[in-house]
């Protein structure tokens, strides 16, 4: 049973980056073009990142 | 985009309402809207911004291909106009936008807030189910009691967050002493949280944080998808707005200044140049013209205004430059005195409940009033608190509205998200349950079910020379019946011919030399023609014998007739109303096959005409785009207006309508209707889940393994149900 003491730590660990992950996403509005982002993807031209407007 | 409201010049709103300041304070950096209404691949967004970047004063350009715009950095003396023609050149339509009255739209905060709790109550619920997996496959003592504490380590901050707008909306409804949809909702998470929290305590077997946490999950997906239903219908219909950026030309002291409408003062002499609207309301002091009446009183015919009459707002001057003195400016207008008449219809309308609300003042009470029963009745049989205490809690989590809360919001976002691939915009939540029943269906004539644009129905009888003559004359105003037989004579190819001495008489029509004799294009009457009709026309004097007389119709949309047809197979009456003559508007509903039509209404007459139908039980839908519609529009139990339609017309109404094509409104209804129908299918599914629910649950077999089962059953089940309607048509 001492697995448990790693495992979930981990998981939680790993959990928690992901929605921290997210959250960034989410604060650095890259929700705001869905399609055109789906698009820009095709793009030979380097676009680093959404401008804030 | 909140960024748009804290740096840059659109801080401040009076900056951009008033272009004429913005230009004599220099600013660092002008921020610019454009829409492109036509824009939709990969190489659009490259090559707009790629004609931008070259601009010398532009910094950067991005476009936002979901809500088809473009915002701009410019530097501070590049105006909107230049770059919108930039993008003309490069082959798409553009428009300036208003950023003042856009960036109300941008702050969707709210819409990021319910995303951010979704996400930390997603992750909880994750995690908290993966512990009790283990608890459900056999942990026991000590392991159990870790597991549930380790569970209510996490669940309580979660919630805590996660589950707010929850609590603050039951909060707000028990203060007012009413019971919503939240209140059982707040009343299960709490008393799942306290009693699993209790049973850890005592070591005992069940704990329900999964369920509070899925519950709570569930839900917030429920107010995420209405949340973005709105928010694109709202940003969509602002974009409207911000379309019409309103300026005018104020003459002071002999020079010309342009300035915002709303700087305008009374006695202000204001400049109205062909082809614009009237900002005010006035009485002209220079000038002779034609004005376009129609957008107010429904009249296609132009009607002469010189010197001492009044003009009101939103009429079009067509011909001559126009000089008003203003008699009423901003709220006094007539255009805004409507306005204000329209909201205190509307309130009538918004007493109208959704079936959600009609669901949930059944369900909340009943809720209730089932768990209570369930924890004394145990307590009565039992004796035994703790039992019946935990029996009560899972009652109130297996009927918790998960269902109940997605079944609405995930069928309106479908079904909205397919009628704006389809060109309606849906801007009222209880729009689509409005349209499902309505029967009766009131069209107004010009600029709905015709294009307020018309064509000239004689022009093959006239020989060549006559039609040369009249396309060179004509080209020199911009009347509309002028352009009628300009557009008719570029059909043809109709040779060019030179004309010298071309001026227009602003009111009355064009006039010219040719091979040394007079010749005139214009108002009969000017000519000296007799005309017999009504109708709309125009005649030609070509110097040598009578004058022509050229007679116009105006078109019907695209779709007209195809929408009465299928109108009319799916049972519905179809009316048509207009302010314009009789004649007209004969011609106009045979042709569109129109038994019932009404001719020379008053907007009063409009809205009296609609109460009736409506006092007669019958649902009225009201179509209609001008200013003397928007009484009827509000007093109807749901209407439409075309996108081209006034402000005021659109503000008006539940749905606008962005294409030219009228066929949309048909597959509208019909939408309609399968929307409500899978809503209401959507209770079912609920209502039957409870019956089979919660006999279990009062019985006291519901183990948190069965909660969470039957609950994302019933979920998932009315989002797949709703997602229906996507695939269709």
């Amino acid at each position: 049973m001492n697995v448990l003491a790693y495992l979930i730590p981990i998981s939680l660990i790993l959990g928690g980056l992901g929605l921290a992950g997210f959250l960034y996403t989410l604060r650095s509005r890259q929700y705001e073009d869905p399609e055109g982002d789906s698009r820009r993807i095709l793009s030979d031209e380097w676009d680093d990142k959404p401008k804030s407007d | 985009m909140t960024a748009t409201a804290t740096n840059g010049p659109a801080s401040c709103p009076g900056c951009l309402s008033a272009p004429a300041a913005r230009a004599e304070v220099p600013l660092p950096d002008a921020q610019l809207a454009l829409s492109l209404p036509t824009i939709h691949c990969q190489a659009c967004i490259s090559k707009v911004e790629n004609s931008l970047t070259a601009h010398a004063g532009v910094r950067a350009a991005r476009v936002n291909l979901t809500r088809k715009r473009v915002m701009i950095d410019a530097a501070p003396g590049v105006t909107a106009q230049e770059l919108a023609d930039l993008v003309m050149a490069a082959g798409f339509e553009a428009h300036e936008l208003d950023l003042g009255a856009l960036s109300q739209t941008q702050t969707d905060a709210a819409s990021r807030d319910i995303l951010m709790r979704l996400a930390v109550a997603g992750f909880a619920a994750m995690n908290v189910m993966l512990l009790s997996v283990a608890v459900w496959s056999g942990a026991t003592d000590a392991t159990r009691d870790m597991f549930h504490w380790i569970s209510a380590a996490i669940t309580l901050p979660a919630l805590a967050f996660s589950a707010q707008p929850f609590f603050r909306n039951a909060w707000a409804a028990l203060r007012a002493g009413r019971l919503n949809m939240d209140v059982p909702i707040t009343l299960a998470i709490v008393l799942a949280v306290v009693t699993s929290l209790w049973e850890t305590g005592l070591s005992g077997k069940h704990a329900y944080f999964d369920a509070a946490l899925t519950l709570v999950f569930f839900l917030l997906a429920g107010r995420w998808l209405d949340s973005r239903a709105r928010s694109a219908a709202r940003s969509a219909a602002e974009e409207l707005t911000a379309l019409e950026v309103p300026r005018a030309f104020r003459i002071q002291n002999g020079e010309t200044s342009e300035i915002a409408v709303s700087a305008l003062r009374l006695g202000d002499h204001v400049l109205v140049r062909p082809g614009a609207r009237a900002p005010v309301d006035g009485v002209v002091i220079d000038g002779t013209s034609e004005v376009d009446r129609s957008a107010l009183t429904g009249e296609a015919m132009p009607v002469m205004r010189t010197v001492g009459d009044p003009m009101s707002t939103g009429e079009v001057n067509l011909t001559g430059p126009l000089t008003l003195e203003a008699t009423a400016v901003g709220t006094d207008t007539s255009l805004h005195q409507l306005a204000a008449l329209v909201a205190v219809a509307e309130s009538g309308r918004s007493r109208y409940t959704s079936l959600a609300d009609r669901a949930a003042k059944l369900y909340a009470p009943g809720v209730h009033i089932l768990s209570a029963l369930a924890f004394l009745g145990w307590l009565l049989w039992s004796g035994d608190m703790r039992v019946s205490l935990n029996i009560a809690a899972a009652v109130l989590i297996i009927t918790c509205p998960c269902a109940l809360g997605l079944a609405v919001p995930a069928v309106t976002t479908a079904a909205s998200g397919r009628l704006f691939r389809k060109g309606l915009l849906i801007k009222n939540a209880t729009a689509l349950e409005r349209l499902a029943e309505v029967d009766t269906v009131v069209f107004d004539k010009t600029g709905t079910v015709t294009l307020g644009m018309p064509r000239a129905t004689n022009w093959h009888d006239l020989t060549q020379d006559q039609q040369s003559l009249a396309y060179a004359l004509a080209r020199g105003s911009s009347h509309p019946l002028a352009q009628a037989i300009v557009t008719a004579a570029q059909d043809d190819d109709t040779a060019e011919i030179a004309l010298s001495n071309l001026t227009e008489q602003p009111g009355f029509g064009t006039q010219a030399h040719y091979a040394d004799r007079p010749v005139r294009l214009g108002r009969p009457e000017w000519i000296g023609a007799l005309v017999e009709t009504d109708g709309l026309c125009t005649a030609l004097d070509t110097g040598e014998g009578a004058p022509i007389i050229l007679r116009f119709e105006d078109r019907p949309r695209p779709g007209a007739a195809d929408l009465m047809a299928a109108l009319k197979r799916q049972g519905m009456r179809v009316i048509l109303l207009s302010g314009d003559r009789q004649a007209p508007v004969a011609q106009t509903a045979a042709h569109l096959g129109m038994p019932d039509f009404a001719a020379e209404m008053l907007p009063a007459d409009k809205v009296a005409f609609v109460q009736r139908l409506t006092d007669e039980g019958q649902r009225v839908l009201m179509i209609g785009d001008g200013l003397n519609d928007t009484g009827a529009l509000a007093a109807a139990h749901v209407s439409i207006s075309p996108a081209q339609a006034l402000d005021a017309a659109r503000a008006a109404s539940d749905i606008v309508l962005l294409g030219q094509d009228l066929m949309p409104v048909a597959d509208a209804v019909a939408t309609a209707r399968l929307a409500t129908k899978r809503i209401r299918e959507n209770f079912q599914i609920a209502t039957v889940y409870n019956i089979v629910a919660v006999p279990l649950a009062v019985a006291g077999l519901a183990t948190p393994l069965i909660a969470a089962l039957a609950m994302s059953t019933s979920s998932l089940t009315v989002s797949v149900n709703a997602l229906r309607i996507r695939g269709r048509g």
